[in-house]
């Protein structure tokens, strides 16, 4: 064998091999799909997105996911609502304000609340949180939407800020030096020229956080009380889709009705989270291309 | 300029940056707060579980006494079998992707997969974990298809952190190696992969520290609610740490008696998790100080 | 001329010491720049002359570990005095970089960006003074019709114009300009010539120039920097002649830098 006739071997081996993330992705959608399918030779698909009542282990079974859905989405977005000013306020201080040594240390507790597992802050806002939002309030339970949010936006801060200073970072340094030259404050520079600069890659950030909001499980098993019923306050307990698949699969009699509607549970999460990540990507494919001149 | 005090339209803008400066203030203190709130709960409660006995011996009376040692080895035997299977392909995949690829659909596909795998909820990995490794490869609920569901889970964070690695070493190395006449493989081999190879390490620690600490992707793939006995080969079920939290915290047959079982497994899991990203962290952060280009 | 000092010096340095750190970058400056003329500021790279520009308006604040020492009076008042506002400072002496850097915005709202800031938010108001900023930077005619689109799809030499008028809009006292044309074609690196002859019967302008012939084509004096020090500083044409310094001579003569 020649020297050229092994370097294309091992070029092409290597190819082969950094095929494997595609080709995994390619199975999760075969699998979730072979287990997932059966489903709706029991159910519509217009009653399994919209149905409102999950009840799989009655008989007649019903499964209906729209409250299950309801209750992703809420968690998300009042868990957005923590996380985005949090991660996106964090990282300005990072990348544009703190002085170097809190900007290290900053960064290692960014980086250290990212690394935290996800059963942890579970367990933190089942037996912390929970007791002490259930006597604050005078609720019921303390295991509800608020909670799950909190906890959620524990974990969404780091890849929100983590990904919003990077973009923060790259700003161009002459644009905050034309900035500052015409007499502008620090904050007026920060607020006109290199947030709107840094705005694609914040909007990549705030959607993967989002991503990662929807896509957690062992928070939502664990702190969102489980009712798979529409919540009508912040006080109520949800049963995002996550927290669903986890718990009953384990009861769920292999290949039942009920095995696999929570399969196909996980296909519309995965194409959930697989659409926010695509528009992620596009956004910031987009924004590699053309640069910050479309602002 | 005459000395003036400051106009009251400066000193608006002056106000205005204050506040806003007090706010991105109180976002970093919050976070840490949150972060040393947290640590300081757990490790209060869970120290005093802490033990040598209890790090080392099986739980007792229906895991209400007891340790945890099955569940530490468990995870370590899952966390292992994850980094084995992730890393080679990891680095594998980082190098065509850096050294190799020219920049074209193909390439760009990759990407995509990697970034869409990083973003997959961990319980769907579970679900495929289920779904391939349980039920159709007939593995069973075992260490083997925990350990490469876990790998599957962790190969974006090598795959993300290699490629780093190899883009941070000069591309004049590799000129001269080449230049050299040494061949593309070889270049790549003694010269880049060397320089990369703490930022492959720094990515590869991360990524175990990730593996440690996942539940959901073990849940229907690996992990048992318990086990008498210790695993005698790769097809048996393990107890797991983090799952071991989750069974005792929501599923135990006395919640509340076991508390301290609960906050001493979680200091364990958190010290193991934590333990392993600072190390990462500094590694990564010596490695800076000491760059030699 | 040294008679009426007062009527035309409207900023000088004073013993002027700089550091980056532990590096001495400007040693015992004293300088007075006049009045409704070009300064040129020249030199090899690395000897000062785009520092001590970047200290005539506090840019070198921005910078870890810089230090000042001594005075820079702006109409005889110390702009390095701890009661002085830097952002005042910058308000009143214009800066144009090096590379063109229009923010990421439209034509006009780059423009409007500091009008805006103090204040001005007249519709107008603002249009009146795109349109004379504009015009005294000689780029209205090419831009008039398109001020809403990015300032990014302009050419180098009308983005760098665009910086010129955006500066002018402020409606500074001095406009100081770091190589403005060293990144720009010799017809763009013409028309801006052409704009600071007509720029200095209503402003002060102080440029740094790594060309010495542009330096003797548009000064009226010319300082000479070498390591951080000033070594000569003359009406341009003493210095393009005659200096008075053989290091001088060597350099412009191109002997060496």
């Amino acid at each position: 064998m020649t020297r050229h006739q092994k370097e294309i071997i091992i070029k092409n081996v290597f190819f082969i091999l950094s095929l494997v993330s595609i080709l995994v992705l390619g199975l999760i959608v075969v699998f979730l799909f072979r287990e997932g399918l059966p489903v709706f030779r029991e159910v519509s698909l217009r009653d399994f997105i919209f149905g409102m009542e999950w009840y799989p282990t009655y008989s007649p079974p019903s499964y209906g996911i729209w409250p299950l859905i309801v209750g992703s989405l809420i968690v998300t977005i009042f868990s957005s609502l923590i996380a985005v000013p949090l991660g996106v306020l964090s990282a300005v201080y990072i990348s544009e304000i703190a002085p170097p040594a809190i900007k290290e240390i900053l960064k290692s507790i960014i980086e250290l609340l990212a690394g935290l597992p996800s059963v942890v802050l579970g367990f933190f806002g089942m037996v912390i949180v929970a007791p002490w939002l259930q006597e604050t309030f005078d609720l019921p339970t303390g295991l509800n939407i608020i909670n799950a949010s909190v906890i959620l936006a524990v974990m969404a801060v780091p890849t929100i800020s983590s990904i919003s200073e990077d973009a923060l970072y790259a700003v161009p340094n002459e644009f905050k030096e034309a900035s500052y030259a015409l007499g502008a404050t620090k904050f007026e520079t920060i607020a006109r020229i290199i947030v709107p600069a840094a705005l694609s890659g914040i909007s990549t950030a705030v959607i993967l956080g989002m991503a990662r909001a929807i896509g957690e499980t062992m928070v939502v098993l664990m702190v969102a009380g489980g009712a798979a019923a529409i919540p009508e306050s912040i006080f109520d307990s949800v049963r995002p889709m996550p927290a669903s698949i986890a718990a009953e699969m384990g009861e769920a009699p292999f290949r039942s009705g009920h095995y696999h509607a929570l399969f196909a549970t996980g296909i519309v999460l995965f194409l959930m989270t697989l659409a926010f990540n695509l528009v992620a990507d596009y956004i910031s494919q987009k924004f590699k291309e053309v640069g910050s001149a479309t602002l | 300029m005459t000395r003036q005090t400051v106009s009251g339209a400066m000193k608006r803008r002056y106000l205005k940056q204050h506040l806003f400066f007090g706010a991105v203030r109180l976002s970093a203190i919050i976070l840490t707060l949150a972060l040393g709130g947290i640590l300081f709960y757990i490790l209060v409660n869970g120290i005093q579980v802490i033990s040598w006995e209890f790090l080392t011996s099986p739980p007792t009376d229906s895991m209400t006494k007891g340790g945890i040692m099955p569940a530490i080895l468990g995870t370590l035997y899952l966390t292992l079998g994850a980094i084995t299977v992730a890393l080679p392909l990891g680095v594998v995949a980082a190098i065509y992707l850096t050294e190799y690829a020219k920049q074209g659909k193909i390439v760009r596909a990759i990407r995509v997969g990697v970034n869409c795998l990083a973003g997959v909820p961990s319980v769907v990995f579970g679900l495929f974990g289920l779904g391939f490794f349980v039920v159709f490869l007939k593995f069973g609920s075992s260490i083997l298809a925990g350990a490469l569901t876990l790998g599957i889970v962790i190969l974006p964070t090598i795959i993300g952190a290699s490629e780093e690695a190899l883009k941070g070493v000069p591309q004049t190395f590799r000129e001269a190696s080449l230049a050299l006449g040494v061949s593309k493989w070889l270049t790549i081999w003694k010269i880049v992969l060397p320089n990369a190879l703490p930022g492959i390490l720094t990515g590869s620690i991360l990524g175990i520290g990730r593996a440690a600490g996942e539940t959901a992707p073990i849940m229907f793939t690996a992990a048992a609610f318990f086990t008498a006995k210790l695993p005698g080969s790769i097809f048996d079920e393990v107890m797991a740490l983090p799952y071991h939290v989750y069974v005792l915290a929501t599923a135990g047959t006395h919640i509340e008696q076991t508390r301290p079982i609960q906050y001493g497994t979680v200091l364990v899991l958190v010290a193991l998790v934590l333990g392993i990203d600072l190390i990462a962290i500094v590694i990564r952060s010596y490695m800076r100080r000491n760059k030699r280009w | 001329m040294e008679n009426n000092h007062l009527d035309t010096e409207i900023i000088k340095t004073k013993d002027v010491n700089f550091y980056y750190g532990a590096f001495k970058a400007l040693t015992d400056i004293t300088m007075n720049f006049e009045k409704r003329k070009v300064t040129a500021l020249i030199g090899p790279s690395g000897c000062g002359k785009s520092t001590l520009l970047r200290l005539l308006n506090r840019m070198n604040d921005l910078i870890a570990g810089a230090r000042v020492e001594g005075e820079v009076l702006f109409e005889g008042m110390n702009i390095y005095d701890p009661e002085v506002d830097p952002v005042e400072v910058r308000r009143r002496i214009g800066m144009v970089f090096q590379k063109p850097n229009p923010f990421p915005k439209s034509i006009f709202n780059n423009i409007t960006y500091g009008p805006r800031l103090t204040g001005t938010a007249n519709k107008s108001d603002l249009e009146a003074l795109a349109e004379q900023s504009l015009k005294q930077a000689v780029l209205w005619d090419e831009v008039k019709d398109i001020l809403g689109r990015s300032a990014m799809t302009l050419s180098g030499g009308q983005q760098q114009r665009l910086c010129i008028a955006r500066a002018l809009a402020m409606k500074p006292d001095i406009l100081l300009m770091d190589e403005p044309t060293s990144a720009l074609d010799p017809i763009s690196t013409a028309k801006i010539e052409e704009l600071i002859d007509e720029l200095k019967k209503s402003y002060t302008i102080i440029i740094v120039t790594h060309n010495m012939q542009q330096a003797a084509r548009i000064s009226d004096k010319t300082g000479f920097f070498y390591i951080g020090k000033l070594i000569e500083y003359n009406a341009t044409e003493k210095i393009f002649t005659n200096p008075d310094v053989k290091q001088t001579e060597d350099y412009i003569t191109g002997r060496f830098g």
